[in-house]
C-alpha cells in the first residue's frame, strides 16, 4: 500500500470563499448570455412600450415628461427583480445537488448565499446601467448633484440587496425551478404595477390608490425620483410615505431584511439539513 | 483520536418527522478497505452516508470519519473526506477543468498544485481532451468521472460514493471499477452504497446489508454467501420436452427442486460433490442430453433473498405497495 501525498488545505475565509462561488456565478452568465436577458432586454422593453406606447396618455406634471418619470419606476421593478434571479439560481443548485457538494467541504456553509448575493448585485448593478442608458437616448437625465445621484443608486442596490433575502427564501421553500417561476410571477408582478412605478397613483380608485402609495416599491421609486429631479408634484391627498419617501425607503429595506433574512436562513438550513 | 478505523459508525438513528429512516445503524471501515453498503431503494443508504459526511445531524448516535466526530468537529471531517453524490453533481455550464478548480479553490489549495493535480486527474479518468469543454456536453459516464475527479482534488483519505454507477452502462460501469480499484491500491478507505450485489462483490472487502434502515447482516461476501447456505445442483437440458422426464428422474434423488420452463433448468439443494456426480450418473443412463449440470455458489442476490424474504431487484415495487417505505423512498429521491 502506497501512501499519497496529500495537499496542504489552508484555511480560506468566507470572503475568499464566497468569492469563488460568485465567480462561478458569473462564468454562468458568460456561458449562458441570455440569463442577462432579465436585465438587459426585458427593462429596455419595458422603457419603450411604456414611453411610446402608453406614454401619450399618461399626463405627468414634470419638466422631462413621462419618460423621464418612467425610468425610475421601471429601475425599481428591475431590482425587485433581483429575488427571481437569486431563487431560481438557488433552486438550481439545490436541485442538482451543488449546495450538498459545497457543504462536504470544509468552507463556511455560509458562502454558498454570499456567494449568490455577490452575483446577484453584479447582475441588478448590470440592469442599471442598462436602463440609465437607454433612460439617456430617450431624454432621462439627472436634474440634481453628484450626492443626490449616488444615493439614489445605493437606495436601488439596498433594495435589491433586501431583495435577495426574499429570493433565498423562496429559492429554499421550492422544490423546482419551474415553482419558482410561477410564484415569483404571481406576486412581484401585481406587486411592481400596483404602484407609482408605471403610472401616477392620484387617478387611481381610493383603495387601490391607497395601497399603491403605501407599497414599498413606490416609496423606493418616489425616493429616487425626488433625488434626481424626476418627480413631479404630489397631488393632494397623497399617502404618509410619498411625503417622507427617503426615510421610507431606508426603514422598508430595513424592516424586509430583518424580517425575511432570518426566515431565509432558517428554510435554508431546513432545506439542505434534511 | 487515534484510530485504525478509518469510518465508525455507533448507533446511528434518523427520524424525518414519523418516520425512522435509519434505525440503529453501526459498522467500522478499517483502513484501506472498501465497505459496500448494500441495500435496496429507499432502504436508508443515503441517508447514512449524509450523516457519516456532515450533511445532515444524526438524531441520535454518532459516526467518526479519520477519527473525528461528524457532530463534534464536522470541520475536521470535511477536511478527510471526498463525497460523491448519488446524482453527479457537476457544474454543467463549467468546463472539466473549472470544475476541478473551483473545489479546488474552496478547499483552500495552492494555485499550482490545483493545475497540477486537475491535469493529473483528467488524464487519469480519461478526460483529458474534454477538460476545455462545458461538462453539459459530457456523457454519463464521463460526469461521474468528472464527479469523482472533484471528490480527488485535495486527495482525502476517505471517500463516499453515494450509488457511483447507478444509470452507467455496464462498460462504464466497469471503468469506474477499475478506477476505484486503484484508488485503494493507493491507500484510500472507500465507502460506498449500491443496490447493485454485483458491484459489492466486485469492489467491497465487507459487505453491511441493510434494509428499512437497520443492519440485516454483515461480513465479507464469501461469509455473506455462506450465511445463505449450501450452493445449488443446477441441471440444464437440451429439449424442453425432457424437462418433465428429468424432473421424474431426479425426484428420488433431491430434497425438493424447482423447475424453470423458460431456461430449462431445474434447481434443487445440493448435497455435496457426491451427489452431484449421482445425479450426472442417473441421467447418463436415461438418454436424456444435458447442456450443463454442476454447483452453482449462492450469488449475493440469493444472499438478499434470504434475510430478506424478497429479491433486491424487486425492492422498488415492494416498496411501493408499503406506505411507510414509499414514503421513504420519495424522501431518498428527493434528497
Amino acid at each position: 500500500m502506497r501512501t499519497l501525498e496529500r495537499p496542504e488545505i489552508r484555511q480560506t475565509g468566507l470572503m475568499g470563499q464566497s468569492w469563488s462561488i460568485a465567480r462561478r456565478n458569473f462564468l454562468h452568465i458568460r456561458r449562458m448570455p441570455e440569463m442577462l436577458l432579465d436585465v438587459t432586454i426585458q427593462p429596455v422593453m419595458f422603457v419603450l412600450l411604456f414611453a411610446f406606447v402608453f406614454g401619450s396618455s399618461i399626463a405627468v406634471d414634470t419638466p422631462a415628461g413621462y419618460r423621464a418619470w418612467l425610468l425610475p419606476g421601471i429601475m425599481a421593478q428591475t431590482v425587485a427583480f433581483a429575488s427571481f434571479i437569486v431563487a431560481v439560481g438557488l433552486t438550481a443548485d439545490l436541485e442538482k445537488g451543488i449546495v450538498d457538494r459545497m457543504r462536504s467541504l470544509p468552507i463556511n456553509s455560509s458562502a454558498v448565499l454570499v456567494g449568490r448575493s455577490i452575483s446577484s448585485l453584479a447582475h441588478s448593478s448590470i440592469g442599471l446601467v442598462v436602463m440609465s442608458l437607454t433612460g439617456l437616448l430617450i431624454g432621462w437625465r439627472i436634474h440634481t448633484g453628484v450626492p443626490e445621484a449616488v444615493l439614489g443608486y445605493l437606495l436601488l442596490l439596498g433594495w435589491g440587496f433586501a431583495m435577495i433575502w426574499v429570493g433565498i427564501w423562496v429559492g429554499s421553500a421550492m422544490r423546482s425551478v419551474e415553482a419558482v417561476n410561477g410564484v415569483m410571477f404571481a406576486t412581484m408582478f401585481p406587486i411592481t404595477f400596483l404602484a407609482n412605478t408605471f403610472a401616477p397613483t392620484d387617478q387611481m380608485p381610493t383603495v387601490l390608490r391607497f395601497i399603491a402609495e403605501w407599497n414599498p416599491i413606490s416609496s423606493l421609486t418616489q425616493s429616487v425620483r425626488v433625488l434626481w429631479g424626476n418627480d413631479q408634484p404630489l397631488a393632494p391627498g397623497a399617502a404618509f410615505p410619498m411625503h417622507h419617501p427617503i426615510p421610507f425607503t431606508i426603514g422598508w429595506i430595513l424592516l424586509i431584511t430583518a424580517v425575511v433574512a432570518p426566515l431565509a436562513i432558517r428554510t435554508f438550513r431546513r432545506r439542505t439539513a434534511s | 483520536m487515534t484510530s485504525t478505523h478509518a469510518i465508525e459508525a455507533e448507533h446511528l438513528v434518523k427520524h424525518f418527522g414519523d418516520t425512522v429512516a435509519v434505525d440503529d445503524v453501526s459498522f467500522v471501515v478499517p483502513e484501506g478497505s472498501v465497505l459496500g453498503l448494500l441495500g435496496p431503494n429507499g432502504a436508508g443508504k443515503t441517508t447514512t452516508v449524509r450523516m457519516m459526511t456532515t450533511l445532515t445531524l444524526p438524531t441520535s448516535g454518532t459516526a467518526r470519519v479519520a477519527g473525528h466526530d461528524v457532530v463534534q468537529e464536522p470541520d475536521a471531517v470535511r477536511r478527510s473526506m471526498g463525497l460523491t453524490g448519488q446524482a453527479a453533481t457537476v457544474d454543467e455550464l463549467l468546463t472539466g477543468r473549472e470544475n476541478l478548480r473551483l473545489i479546488g479553490q474552496l478547499y483552500g489549495l495552492d494555485k499550482g498544485y490545483i493545475s497540477r493535480a486537475s491535469e493529473d486527474l483528467l488524464e487519469r479518468f480519461s478526460l483529458g481532451e474534454a477538460g476545455d469543454r462545458i461538462a453539459k456536453t459530457y456523457s454519463g459516464g464521463m460526469r461521474r468521472r468528472l464527479d469523482l475527479a472533484v471528490s480527488l482534488i485535495a486527495t482525502p483519505p476517505v471517500l463516499f460514493l453515494d450509488e457511483p454507477t447507478t444509470g452507467l452502462d455496464p462498460r462504464s460501469r466497469v471503468e469506474l471499477w477499475e478506477v476505484l480499484r486503484e484508488l485503494v491500491a493507493d491507500g484510500t478507505t472507500l465507502l460506498l452504497t449500491t443496490q447493485y450485489l454485483e458491484e459489492a462483490d466486485q469492489l467491497a472487502d465487507n459487505i453491511v446489508v441493510i434494509d428499512r434502515g437497520t443492519v440485516i447482516a454483515e461480513g465479507t461476501p464469501l461469509q455473506l454467501k455462506d450465511q445463505s447456505g449450501a450452493a445449488a445442483l443446477v441441471v440444464t437440458v437440451s429439449e424442453a420436452r425432457d424437462l418433465e422426464a428429468a424432473e421424474a428422474l431426479m425426484r428420488p434423488h433431491v430434497r425438493e427442486m424447482h423447475v424453470d420452463h423458460g431456461a430449462r433448468q431445474i434447481t434443487a439443494p445440493a448435497e455435496g460433490l457426491g451427489h452431484m456426480t449421482r445425479v450426472a450418473g442417473i441421467f447418463d443412463e436415461s438418454g436424456i442430453v444435458l447442456d450443463d449440470i454442476g454447483l452453482k455458489r449462492p450469488s449475493l442476490d440469493d444472499v438478499f433473498l434470504h434475510l430478506t424474504g424478497h429479491r433486491a431487484e424487486d425492492a422498488e415495487a415492494d416498496a411501493g405497495s408499503d406506505g411507510t417505505s414509499s414514503t421513504d423512498q420519495s424522501k431518498e429521491a428527493v434528497r
